[in-house]
């Protein structure tokens, strides 16, 4: 590529992206830091108010359970994609597979969401069955609760964690499997000490992937949640409609943002010092030895 | 057959005290699916030897070795180490180290790194795997590379990598799969050379597979010859060179001339065979051989002579055929000559250049030629009744 021609190549992107995130972001922004509308809506003069009305219990309390719920659909999510993955890039019907991972997309989302309450209600298809097949007698409550709420995110992330570890996997050189069991590794701790560290790119963008819209989910929360499951998309929501506070729908929003950028800075650093540590150790190791 | 004895350079550091394992394989067979990689083979190989598995790709070497690692099960046969039945031991319960033929570094990890892998999982404490690695990068020259990732390593480096890596657990065996493939030529002869004396100095079992023929015979105490799975050979390089057992072998290792012809009488320790177009000639008779039997001679192209005059004072039996030279290839060091006999019969004929005083001037293109050989040289390779 010749100089000079980058920022070309990247214009339309940069267009596209300061039209339709970074300047919505700036009018959330503004509206935080607004008074409230008598039937919703701004206005001025600027003020905190919708700062300080986040410094209450209920607020801090929904904020750590979407943390909870987030990190538990990120935990859940990536121990079974993981092995989904691998299987799929070990499998000699590799086209096949991907295409049952990606088969649900055809649906539209919110009727795949309806469809787990139909599975899941009281007089849902699991529900019946345990009934009829008299392992229960009564129904049980799997809807409108946290778990519910966490298998219908880990459902809905899940090709999103499988396709990146897919991609890294498939291009994963299993002879090294072969030959850390050569030198003595069992089978579990060749897969840790070597298959591992060698997709960790994918293993990152699979947990960025699943936690990021996790983090700031709303219909799923809203539809199969209950009140020990409120998010903060869901009371953004609230606030935004049904409240009509927008300065304070639009002050949850940024601390969504910041906690969600924060999260994925420290993550991806993490991250990053683990390998560039390893790295240096090494270093250091010779160094010394060299010194003796 | 060392190429150089006593140039290990690391002699200091008393490894010779480690013994090789001895291997014997008995009756194995591996299929995968209809294809038989490997047919009913037994092999012995001595503790501390330098043992080749030779044949073309796809001849089911590789599948032995892997067997050997632990890394492939055989469908029936058995496996043993120093007398021990390892056939159902898993890869990393066997005092065995491969040194793969992609090498199969660990990409994530340093060079030193890499070499620790083994110790590292044993937990071996931190003064020991210093001292080991560094002691196993000096055997292979590297002590320089140990902090660099094996991406900026060149071909002959990461070769040198995956050697220290697979010895620093002191095995019993080292198997090595076509190890010198990657290199380019020059290279692949100086490792070939550094893995003997390597062999030398650590004194265990080497395992090589190898489809060149040229690396098995120069660095080999003794080399199995494989095809279709099928161990056809086994002896030192210099038994397997010069009385092929059968006409694979001697058209599979160096260049053969060979004659088909029926045997017309037995004397002795020799046979006549009448080939089309050239007459009788005479091969020494290896195997039992009958008067009619329709067999296939091979004569090395070095061990026949090619002169101007009709040679004289010659041993009875000497075989002397007369011809008209086809082609002249000359290679600086020796002349190959393309000698047609008969009508149908393009005998090959190598002539080492020793001193133009002693051979004179060389052949040229359509001129008459005599070739002589003695009948010791000529081997039935395959007889059919």
């Amino acid at each position: 590529m010749k100089r000079g021609h980058g920022a070309l190549y990247a214009g339309p992107v940069t267009v596209w992206l300061t039209v339709f995130f970074i300047a919505p972001l700036l009018v959330i922004l503004a509206y935080s830091f607004m008074t409230r509308g008598v039937h919703g809506g701004v206005r001025l003069p600027l003020a905190l108010d919708a700062y300080a009305a986040l410094a209450n219990r209920v607020f801090v309390k929904v904020t750590v359970s979407t943390l909870m719920i987030a990190l538990a659909t990120t935990g859940l999510t990536l121990a079974l994609s993981l092995p989904t993955a691998y299987f799929i890039a070990r499998s000699r019907r590799r086209e096949a597979l991907l295409l049952l991972v990606i088969i649900p997309f055809w649906t539209n989302f919110l009727i795949r969401i309806y469809a787990w309450i139909a599975i899941l209600g009281n007089n849902g298809f699991l529900n019946t069955l345990l009934l009829h097949t008299g392992i229960t007698s009564e129904h049980v409550q799997f809807l409108y609760r946290r778990s519910a709420v966490i298998l219908v995110l880990v459902y809905t992330e899940l090709p999103f964690a499988i396709l990146p570890l897919y991609a890294t996997i498939e291009k994963f050189d299993f002879t090294l499997l072969e030959a850390a069991r050569d030198l003595g590794a069992g089978k579990a701790q060749a897969h840790l000490r070597v298959l591992l560290p060698n997709i960790r790119s994918g293993i990152t963008t699979a947990v960025l992937f699943t936690f990021i819209p996790a983090f700031g989910a709303y219909a799923v929360p809203q539809l199969v949640g209950g009140t020990d499951s409120m998010m903060l998309g869901t009371i953004v929501a609230r606030e935004l409609t049904v409240t009509r506070n927008w300065p304070l729908a639009s002050s949850i929003s940024m601390v969504l943002t910041v906690l969600t950028t924060a999260g994925v800075v420290l993550f991806v650093r993490a991250n990053r010092s683990a390998t560039e540590q390893a790295r240096q150790a090494a270093m250091a190791q010779r160094a010394e030895a060299l010194g003796a | 057959m060392h190429i150089c004895p006593g140039a290990a350079p690391h002699a200091a550091h008393g490894r010779a005290a480690v013994k090789g394992s001895a291997v014997r394989v008995d009756g194995v067979t591996r299929r995968f699916g209809a294809f038989t990689a490997v047919s009913d083979v037994s092999l012995e190989i001595r503790a501390g030897e330098f043992f080749s598995l030779l044949g073309p790709s796809g001849c089911g070497k590789t599948t032995l070795l892997r067997m050997i690692a632990g890394l492939e099960h055989p469908d029936t046969g058995r496996v043993f180490l120093d007398g021990r039945d390892v056939t159902a031991v898993p890869p990393n319960k066997r005092p065995v180290n491969t040194v793969f033929q992609s090498y199969a570094l660990f990409p994530h990890l340093t060079v030193f790194e890499n070499v620790a892998f083994s110790l590292r999982l044993r937990h071996a404490p931190e003064s020991e795997v210093r001292r080991t690695v560094e002691e196993y990068l000096g055997l292979v020259k590297l002590l320089d590379q140990a902090a660099k990732l094996p991406a900026l390593l060149s071909g002959g480096q990461k070769q040198r990598v995956a050697i220290a890596r697979a010895l620093v657990n002191q095995p019993g065996v080292l198997l090595l799969d076509e190890p010198l493939s990657a290199l380019d030529a020059k290279l692949r002869q100086h490792m070939l050379i550094e893995l003997d004396a390597i062999h030398d100095e650590v004194g265990i079992t080497f395992i090589y597979v190898t489809h060149d023929q040229e690396e098995a015979i120069s660095v080999s105490d003794r080399l199995a010859v494989m095809n279709e799975g099928v161990v056809q050979q086994v002896g030192t390089p210099s038994q397997v060179y010069e009385s092929p057992a059968n006409l694979f072998v001697a058209q599979f290792i160096g260049e053969s001339n060979l004659l088909r012809g029926r045997v017309s009488g037995v004397q002795d320790g020799f046979a006549a065979v009448d080939v089309a177009g050239l007459g009788a000639v005479t091969v020494e008779r290896d195997k039992p051989l009958a008067g009619g039997d329709r067999v296939t001679v091979t004569i090395r192209p070095e061990k026949i002579r090619i002169g101007r005059e009709r040679p004289e004072g010659l041993k009875p039996g000497c075989n002397v055929l007369q011809g008209v030279v086809d082609e002249v290839i000359y290679t600086g060091f020796q002349s190959k000559y393309f000698v047609r006999v008969g009508a149908e019969t393009l005998l090959r004929v190598f002539r080492q250049h020793v001193t133009y005083a002693a051979e004179g001037p060389a052949l040229a293109w359509r001129e008459q030629a005599f070739l002589w050989w003695d009948p010791e040289d000529g081997y039935v390779v395959e007889v059919e009744r």
